[in-house]
């Protein structure tokens, strides 16, 4: 067993259990911390592939952004998890179908499933071609031979965008903003007046 | 197979050292930065500052450091222990993780990976985590609006940090640092560096760095006239060490990122001199500097001014000039003073 296997055991058990956990964690924020480290230890697994572009993508999308999101909503709510979790019991005979039909669909892809003789290529582990880095290969791929496709799926990102802008945007009447250019160009003179105030007489 | 292990267990051992000379560094760096922050601040306010332990006060932050370690660690009733001691350890270690790519000359470097400047942009997302953490675990109002604040504050301006970013890897065509510092290098020296190229983007850089740090005039989530300490009012002892010493590695490597991208790295800025560490620390030192005078001059921003810098001023700003850039390294404008990747005009 080289290292690089022992790494690859490690990382892989490390995602099985933090998953396990992310399910079976009383407390809601504890599961996005479990589920966080799931995502940190299949960034590592990226890694050991040899495609470390897309294993800092993970860590900087996944984890950087989406789980703090994740984390924020999870600890505003005020969700009462321990009853939900007690009506667990209801679901548990569907929740086994699917997963006794997941584990059927992975025995047959990796157990009796055949094969044409060319597949083999696609599924070799090698990430990056030879002779050029992964991040590279990535970008050729996305911006030379995909350009259209790139920018469409761009396209639909921006749709998206601007339509969750459009559904909550509102505008209310009668609230103050801060016009932080027409403050820097006020004028002293006009805005303020210096009185000589007399003793014992006021304005 | 005993000469396997051998060579295994030597490239262990060797991993290890190159490790601990990098730590070491970093720890006692952050001993007399701390020292060299209080002086400056002092300097600014006319005050002495620290002067009684050791010659000078040198050694103040040693005395402070053990003074903490000493200490009891008080968690507080109803806080979540488990997170709670696991914050301030994330945000020490997290901090420290990301001088893995950090060169200090042309190979020293403890990892010489491809993605380095993804890498470290990766480590200082997760920072986040530490602040959050230790704001919710702490089960008390002004520690979780302090995280609230600093989450939302890190977030904003890492999407201009990153932007910034992407404008220098255009220009160099590598995520890698020493190529980075190399597409620096020239017969000019000083005029060289991406600061020219990048001018704008160096100040933006500087004030989202200080933000991203939590460092004044942006250092909301400890605002103590508002929210008393933030997310560390219920940390004693070693744990606020840990927090403490996390923003202020955090923040040297910030100072470090700056050297590398914007002024050349282990370069000397004069023609003629010879490159080497010595310069890279001094970098280094010279950013720590104006760290610390930003913090003894300018007043805090309020936190919806904050939050209008980072989304409509800095973004776009920077949006714009990733664009720019793009156009001026692609058509080589000034024989390629934006294009310097190998191969292209300069």
């Amino acid at each position: 067993m080289t290292i690089a296997d022992i790494a690859f055991f490690a990382f892989a058990f490390t995602v099985v259990a933090a998953a396990l956990f992310v399910v079976i964690s009383r407390n809601p924020v504890h599961s996005v911390l479990w589920l966080i480290l799931a995502f940190l230890s299949s960034a590592s697994m990226f890694v050991l592939l040899g495609a470390e572009f897309v294993a800092m993508l993970l860590v900087i999308v996944y984890v950087g952004a989406v789980a703090v999101l994740f984390l924020f909503v999870v600890m505003m709510l005020d969700v009462d998890f321990a009853a939900l979790s007690a009506e667990m019991a209801k679901y548990v005979p569907i929740a086994a179908l699917i997963g006794v039909i997941l584990l059927m669909q992975l025995a047959l892809v990796f157990g009796a499933w055949a094969t044409a003789d060319g597949v083999a290529v696609l599924d070799s582990p090698q990430a990056t071609p030879e002779g050029t880095h992964n991040t590279a290969a990535l970008g050729m791929v996305l911006y030379d031979q995909y350009f259209l496709l790139f920018q469409l799926a761009g396209l639909i990102l921006l749709v998206a965008m601007i339509g969750a802008i459009v559904l909550t945007l509102r505008h209310r009447e009668g609230i103050k903003r801060q016009d932080v250019l027409a403050q820097m160009y006020r004028d002293p003179a006009k805005s303020m007046e210096l009185k000589d105030v007399k003793p014992g007489q006021g304005l | 197979m005993a000469d396997l292990i051998a060579s295994n267990l030597g490239t262990l051992l060797l991993i290890v050292l190159q490790t601990l000379m990098v730590i070491s560094f970093v720890m006692i760096s952050l001993l007399f930065l701390v020292y060299a922050d209080r002086k400056v601040w002092a300097a600014v306010q006319l005050r002495r500052g620290p002067n009684v332990v050791g010659v000078f006060g040198l050694l103040q932050t040693v005395a402070d450091a053990l003074k903490y370690v000493v200490k009891e660690i008080v968690v507080p009733a109803g806080a979540d222990r488990t997170v709670f001691l696991l914050a301030p350890l994330t945000s020490f270690v997290l901090a420290l993780i990301a001088w893995a790519v950090i060169p200090f000359n042309e190979t020293w470097v403890l990892a010489d990976i491809n993605v380095a400047i993804l890498y470290v942009f990766a480590v200082s997302s997760l920072e986040v985590y530490g602040v959050i953490m230790g704001g919710w675990a702490s089960n008390s109002k002004y520690p979780f609006l302090g995280s609230l604040r600093s989450a939302a504050q890190m977030i904003s301006y890492e999407v201009s940090i990153g932007l910034i970013i992407i404008g220098v890897i255009i220009s160099s065509g590598s995520l890698n640092f020493s190529a980075i510092v190399a597409a620096q290098d020239g017969d000019l020296g000083l005029l060289n560096w991406y600061w020219l190229p990048h001018l704008p983007m160096v100040f933006l850089f500087f004030i989202s760095a200080l933000a991203e740090t939590n460092r004044p005039p942006f250092d909301l989530p400890e605002a103590e006239s508002e929210l008393v300490a933030g997310y560390q009012v219920e940390y004693s002892s070693t744990p606020f060490l840990l927090f403490m010493a996390g923003e202020y590695i955090a923040m040297f490597l910030m100072c470090a990122l700056i050297t590398l991208l914007f002024f050349g790295g282990w370069l000397s800025p004069i023609p003629g001199l010879p490159d080497g560490a010595l310069w890279m620390v001094g970098k280094m030192a010279f950013f720590f500097f104006l760290f610390a005078m930003v913090k003894a001059i300018v007043p805090r921003y309020r936190y919806d001014q904050l939050m209008r810098l980072g989304w409509k001023i800095f973004l776009p700003m920077s949006l714009g000039w990733v664009v720019i850039v793009a156009f001026l390294a692609k058509f080589e404008v000034l024989g390629g003073f934006w294009a310097r990747w190998p191969g292209a005009g300069l």
